[in-house]
């Protein structure tokens, strides 16, 4: 086989912080250095999820790593965050997750008590989204590093039928849905971190979201063209990815993202813009328009799912970009998180 | 959301921009200068140009406080904290300005001690919880910090904490704003005023610039609702042939400015003869050091400091921005070589940065209009 040179394009000196927040600088490691050398040259836009063939069988595989400080946080932990994640990455790829694996890697000195109680949350969460954890691995690395625990989590899950996403599919005209109100689950973390002198009744919104997913797809599966769950660089970088991966522009109504009000006043306090806070129970999907009344509903009518709204559409122009436009007549760019605002949020 | 919502209503503010448009005489061509930083990232965060006649041109000013500082200035505050017991602390907007040899944040992922604070109370408390290290804060900012930097002095004295001290490097507006109309490229019709600054040095203050030089400045709040009433503002004032200063922000900014907040700058600080400013050279009088009787916890007096001066990269065009004399997409950087991921200088920096704001809310979206015909 003739050999290609793969070509690296990263050229930062250092790894930063930025570079694992989700944003621009994640982007261009995964798509400088990773992608290049380990899949090759006939990569799709990269997803949460990679669907394969395994003998004939088709299956959805993902992996995600969880070094969230601190360990608990109003509304969840890590060790649940570590499932839900995985279940979700799997979930907005069209796929059901069927089995997990988990690697923890743990801090000499960590209390037995703490570490039981993420295993017990872990247990709880995988019960809750139907799915079973089926091996692992254990590290122990010198007190001090690793903030107590990190923990990886890998799935492996069956696709939907009848759903297909591609962002190549997406359409001008399409409806961009999302499923309920967003950034609880960063400033969750950032309000737990007690740097802030802030204080607001604020849970994250850790969860599993294949419930809703399930429930949209039951009603809309043919129309449903892309998902994502705006995780680390919230709802604006993935609709960035959107907008470049499809080549089209994303218009966004402002007022129709749902965002509670003590989000909205710890980010206008802070200076932070909702849309890029991260969030681990929500997500994104385009649906084409003549679906999109019905999905709306399917999601509305679903528990958990009572905010969803239809916050967006897909146009032409400007390519590659997505608008803001508020309700005054003002309008501006939305562009992807660029460095890192927010300390490790999961 | 209260506080908030009742300042960005659309009725209100399609009432602002009608009135606007009768008030605004079609053969002029305005051009206000928003001093403060605050005030451009609010302009292209709520797409406000977008609402203003085409002949109403807003000019972004020298009020960001991360932009006007010289990268000397970085680098001498990176060099005190070379020694492996200082702990760096400095605010977020700070973190990716780049000094000669990389910025804070970069300086971090080398393993210097870099910490964000929100204020620098919370840097004192973290001497007081690390007794054995040297906290030492990166202090930046107009008279919109300087008076929590002094509190924060005169606790650290009467809790006699010796492991703290600050690197000042207040500046002070109203010399800014002089030397932006001593400027022989200045044209500027009239002056949205700073919000934050204003409320602790009150309005009074500006009284020259209306007097002196003839141009209306109004004392503005951030919304939209608040931006464009001070535009309706000054150009009532144009339209009457009048220059005086008014006060917009009236439920923040007291006219005679926050005594207590003067007194405590008055009690720590003291002007420098003159301090170098990014793009603008040696201004005098024009920012404050730490008085004598606080020299123990002057950063300046405990280290050595080595002075630095540098000189911007030859090709960015950084005081021209800042002086208002450039747009930010005029400079042959923009957008090239100098991004919010990489930047150049600081303007490209801080969210209240004029490149930066440019960059993220306007400069894609004008492009991306002007490639489909549609009128910019």
């Amino acid at each position: 086989m003739a050999s290609v040179l793969p070509k690296i394009r990263f050229r930062d000196p250092q790894i930063e912080m930025a570079h694992g927040a989700g944003g621009k600088a994640s982007r261009r490691l995964v798509e400088g250095l990773f992608a290049p050398l380990l899949l090759g040259s006939s990569i799709e836009p990269l997803s949460d999820a990679a669907h394969l063939e395994v003998n004939g069988t088709r299956i959805a595989i993902t992996a995600d790593s969880f070094v969230v400080k601190p360990l608990r946080f109003p509304g969840g932990s890590i060790g649940e965050l570590a499932i839900n994640g995985t279940v979700n990455d799997l979930a907005v790829s069209g796929a059901r997750a069927q089995a997990l694996v988990v690697t923890y890697v743990l801090e000499s000195g960590l209390s037995t008590q703490i570490l039981e109680a993420e295993v017990r949350a872990m247990a709880k969460a995988a019960a809750a989204a139907g799915v079973v954890v089926v091996g692992g691995d254990t590290k122990v690395v010198e007190n001090g590093k690793a903030d107590g625990m990190y923990i990886t989590t890998a799935g492996v899950g069956a696709p939907m039928p009848a759903i297909n996403l591609t962002s190549a599919s997406v359409r001008p005209g399409d409806k961009v849905l999302l499923s309920g109100p967003i950034g609880d689950h960063g400033i969750a973390i950032l309000l737990a971190r007690g740097d802030l002198e802030l204080e607001a009744d604020l849970c994250s919104d850790t969860r599993s979201v294949l419930p809703l997913v399930e429930a949209l797809a039951e009603v809309a599966a043919p129309g449903i063209r892309w998902m994502r769950d705006p995780t680390r660089g919230g709802v604006a970088t993935s609709l960035n990815e959107l907008a470049r991966d499809c080549g089209l522009a994303v218009i966004l109504s402002e007022d129709a993202v749902p965002i509670r009000d003590m989000v909205r006043g710890a980010c206008e306090l802070l200076g932070l813009d909702p849309l890029h806070i991260a969030n681990e129970g929500q997500f994104l999907a385009v649906v084409a328009a003549e679906y999109a009344d019905a999905a709306l509903e399917a999601l509305r009518g679903t528990p958990g799912g009572h905010q969803a709204a239809v916050i967006g559409e897909i146009v032409e122009q400007p390519a590659g970009t997505v608008l803001g436009a508020n309700g005054y007549g003002g309008t501006r760019v939305i562009d992807m998180l660029v460095g890192d605002p927010l300390p490790r949020i999961c | 959301m209260k506080f908030v919502d009742e300042f960005r209503s659309p009725g209100v503010i399609a009432r602002a921009t009608d009135e606007i448009r009768r008030l605004a005489d079609t053969q002029i061509h305005y051009r206000f200068m928003e001093v403060c930083g605050g005030h451009t990232h609010a302009i292209y965060r709520f797409g406000l140009k977008d609402l203003l006649p085409s002949n109403i041109e807003l000019v972004h000013g020298p009020g960001c406080p991360v932009c006007v500082l010289p990268m000397g200035r970085i680098d001498d505050g990176l060099s005190m904290a070379q020694d492996a017991n200082v702990v760096f602390t400095a605010f977020g907007d700070m973190m990716r300005v780049p000094g000669t040899s990389g910025s804070p944040l970069e300086h971090k992922a080398r393993g210097m001690d870099v910490r964000i604070v929100y204020s620098p109370s919370d840097a004192l408390r973290l001497a007081q919880k690390n007794p054995d290290r040297h906290v030492m804060f990166f202090a930046i900012g107009f008279e919109t910090t300087a008076p929590s930097t002094a509190l924060t002095l005169m606790r650290a004295r009467a809790e006699g904490v010796r492991n703290f001290s600050v690197f000042c490097n207040h500046v002070t507006i109203i010399p800014a704003i002089r030397a932006i109309l001593d400027s022989p490229d200045m044209r500027i019709n009239a002056f949205i005023g700073p919000g934050h600054v204003s409320t602790v040095i009150g309005c009074r203050p500006y009284e020259w610039i209306a007097r002196n030089e003839g141009k209306p400045i109004v004392v503005s709040g951030f919304e939209p609702v608040d931006v464009l009433q001070s535009v309706v503002m000054l150009l009532q004032q144009l339209s009457r042939g009048e220059a005086k200063v008014e006060n917009q922000y009236k439920r923040v900014v007291p006219w005679e400015g926050n005594r207590a907040a003067l007194k405590a700058m008055a009690e720590v600080f003291e002007l420098r003869p003159y301090f170098e400013w990014r793009g603008m050279g040696f201004i005098s009088q024009s920012a404050l050091r730490i008085r004598d009787s606080y020299a123990q916890w002057d950063a300046e007096q405990r280290f050595h400091v080595p002075g630095v001066r540098v000189t911007d990269p030859k090709a960015a065009q950084c005081g021209e921005v800042l002086k208002g004399v450039l747009k930010p997409a005029q400079c042959k950087l923009f957008g090239k070589e100098c991004t919010p991921e990489r930047p150049v200088g600081a303007l490209m920096v801080s969210s209240e940065g004029a490149c930066a704001a440019y960059f993220n809310y306007e400069h894609r979206k004008v492009s991306a209009l002007t490639s489909i015909g549609a009128p910019v």
